[in-house]
């Protein structure tokens, strides 16, 4: 088997060969929790995706949707004393009415616009959220997160063993990534990838261009809300920090690092960016302008991102066949 | 709940007013740079923030606040003028998310600079000795600075207002924001116009910033939470419309001063709810035109 092919087939089969990859990546890492985070960051980062690469809307409120899956999982957990199980669910679907309220509203709008609304409804859930300090402790936070240790056909399932725990989240995130990825194969895939390259002449094909917007936002507020339930059972505590809109912007320059063209680029931005901080905050405080610099020269002269400029490389070499990624 | 009285609403609406005197303000420059350029610029905050920074920095340095009330926004705005020709400039043309997303990143450099330069605690403020005091309005007594606050704002907006109605180069903006192709064939080079309008907003960034530093704490991430206010602003307004601007700068501030007497607890979260009614209701906003949002 030569390369050509080799590529073509990881191509074929883009989420066998990264949920394959991902089985391994624990063990690239310095350090378990880095690997849980890119984990939840990339996941976050692909469903952000849904909305701004495929879709073509650059949402600044998707921090909301993290945030809430987060919160609503860890008061299921601490306040109702729900199993952990159960309380991922309760977080998803919470999160999932959070994307119906915002998209409902923010669809209305286009372009800059959509990102200005976002960004300020996603600031509404924000204080919301700190303003209810009795349920979600406030500025705080939301602490005493605990997932009851569990016996599964013989298997001892402790979130204090962090391997264990990585692969736990790792089931959920391969089954969110097949669950992105056919979406995206679909003919409701094509319909909000046509909306992006011209949104006027999908609604004289006849399309909802307005239903297919509101569906994609929603679909993408869960895959973040799930997102941020297995943040909430990986850290233990919630922060207000993660329904800030500055959250947002982290995951658009995620995405963008990867490549937000390709289906796989935001979560290589993901990892690439955690794992950058991890290295810069050992070395300067202020990582917060580094980030901004790297942000900059990323826009002006790489637009497509790591992931982006390599498949884009390997289209070139007519190594990769069609729309691949 | 405490007594509301006559005088006591007075005084919030006056305090609500002379908040909205600056978010007017910090509409006012992200419209005029969205207008002319079709740029969000997302580091608005950040700019209002280093003139707050500057503002107190050049008044401890010269002890003249008039003095550091030209200066300090003089500065912004040449920050401004450096980062259209060399950070922005080249994104023209690459569609309409780029600039966004690079004043995005451009606001977190801002930030750590500041950081870097002033310390992470911030800057101790307070009011100029000339404008010390507060003023009988009849109602009650009302600090002297507020009210200077309402009235600079009115000056300002005036002058501008003069400046893009009755001037040559007011008329030039004006043709460039409604269609810069025809400006250009007429032989304007709106590059150069479009680099002095950057540097004109992000001036008047600069400006709403030394004018709210002495009624807020300065402080290296002053700039956030205004940056999602002055969106609020816009979006209520109207995007890229001047009386847009003014008359949803006043009355965002007007709810939010408003809300801080009668519910205290939402009060942050007010205006974000006025913005979503707006929204229901008329989605361009009260000055937008009706196709202006794509």
């Amino acid at each position: 088997m030569n390369l050509h092919s080799l590529v073509n087939g990881m191509a074929r089969h883009r989420v066998g060969s990264a949920l394959l990859f991902l089985l391994i990546f624990p063990l690239l890492m310095p350090y378990e929790a880095l690997a849980i985070n890119i984990l939840i960051f990339g996941l976050f980062a692909v469903g952000f995706n849904l909305v701004f690469g495929y879709t073509g809307m650059l949402s600044f409120g998707h921090a909301s949707f993290l945030g809430v899956g987060s919160y609503l999982t860890g008061i299921a957990m601490v306040h109702f004393g729900v199993h952990w199980i159960p309380a991922i669910f309760v977080g998803v679907v919470a999160s999932l009415f959070a994307g119906l309220l915002v998209g409902y509203l923010a669809i209305r709008t286009r372009g800059i616009y959509f990102s200005m609304v976002t960004l300020a409804l996603g600031q509404v859930i924000y204080y919301l959220f700190y303003k209810a300090d009795r349920w979600t402790g406030g500025e705080n936070g939301l602490r005493g997160i605990k997932a009851e240790v569990m016996e599964v056909f013989g298997f001892r399932i402790d979130f204090l063993d962090p391997l264990t725990k990585y692969y736990i989240i790792w089931m959920f995130v391969a089954f969110a990534l097949w669950l992105v990825s056919r979406i995206l194969a679909s003919p409701f895939g094509s319909v909000i990838e046509s909306i992006r390259e011209n949104e006027k002449r999908t609604v004289a094909c006849g399309y909802d261009v307005a239903r297919a917007k509101l569906l994609i936002f929603v679909i993408s507020a869960g895959v973040c809300g799930l997102a941020g339930a297995l943040r909430a059972l990986h850290l233990s505590v919630v922060t207000v920090d993660s329904l800030h809109y500055l959250q947002s912007g982290q995951v658009v320059m995620m995405s963008l690092l990867g490549g937000m063209g390709s289906f796989f680029g935001p979560f290589v931005g993901a990892g690439v960016f955690l794992y950058l901080e991890d290295i810069a905050t050992n070395v300067t405080k202020y990582w917060m302008g580094v980030v901004g610099l790297l942000f900059m020269a990323l826009i002006l002269f790489f637009p497509r991102g790591i992931w982006g400029s390599l498949m884009h490389e390997l289209k070139q070499r007519g190594m990769l066949k069609g729309d691949r990624e | 709940m405490l007594d509301i009285t006559p005088s006591l609403f007075m005084l919030q609406l006056v305090t609500g007013i002379a908040l909205g005197a600056v978010y007017a303000l910090l509409a006012i420059g992200l419209s005029l740079i969205f207008g002319m350029l079709t740029v969000v610029n997302f580091a608005h905050g950040a700019f209002f923030m280093v003139g707050a920074f500057l503002g107190v920095y050049f008044l401890g340095l010269t002890g003249n606040f008039w003095l550091s009330l030209v200066i300090a926004p003089l500065v912004v705005g040449v920050i401004g003028l450096l980062a259209e020709r060399y950070l922005v400039r080249p994104l023209y043309g690459r569609g309409i998310d780029y600039p966004l997303l690079l004043t995005f990143g451009l606001s977190y450099v801002l930030i750590d600079v500041v950081r870097a330069l002033f310390g992470i605690e911030g800057l101790p403020s307070s009011t100029p000795a000339s404008l010390r005091g507060a003023v009988d309005l009849g109602f009650g007594h009302f600090p002297l600075y507020r009210l200077f606050l309402i009235g600079a704002t009115a000056v300002l907006v005036l002058a501008l207002w003069l400046f893009l109605e009755k001037t040559r180069y007011g008329l030039i903006i004006r043709a460039g924001s409604r269609d810069s192709e025809i400006v250009r064939v007429l032989g304007v080079d709106i590059s150069k116009v479009w680099w002095l309008v950057f540097g004109l907003g992000t001036t008047i960034a600069g400006l709403s910033g030394v004018l709210a530093a002495p009624t807020r704490a300065v402080n290296p991430e002053m700039g956030i939470s205004v940056l999602a206010e002055s969106f609020v602003v816009t979006v209520v307004g109207g995007m890229g419309s001047l009386p847009g601007a003014v008359v949803a700068g006043l009355l965002v501030g007007i709810v939010f001063s408003m809300t801080a007497l009668l519910a205290p607890a939402y009060a942050e979260m007010s205006i974000f709810v006025l913005m979503a009614l707006v929204l229901l209701v008329r989605p361009q906003g009260f000055f937008g035109k009706a196709g202006a949002l794509g």
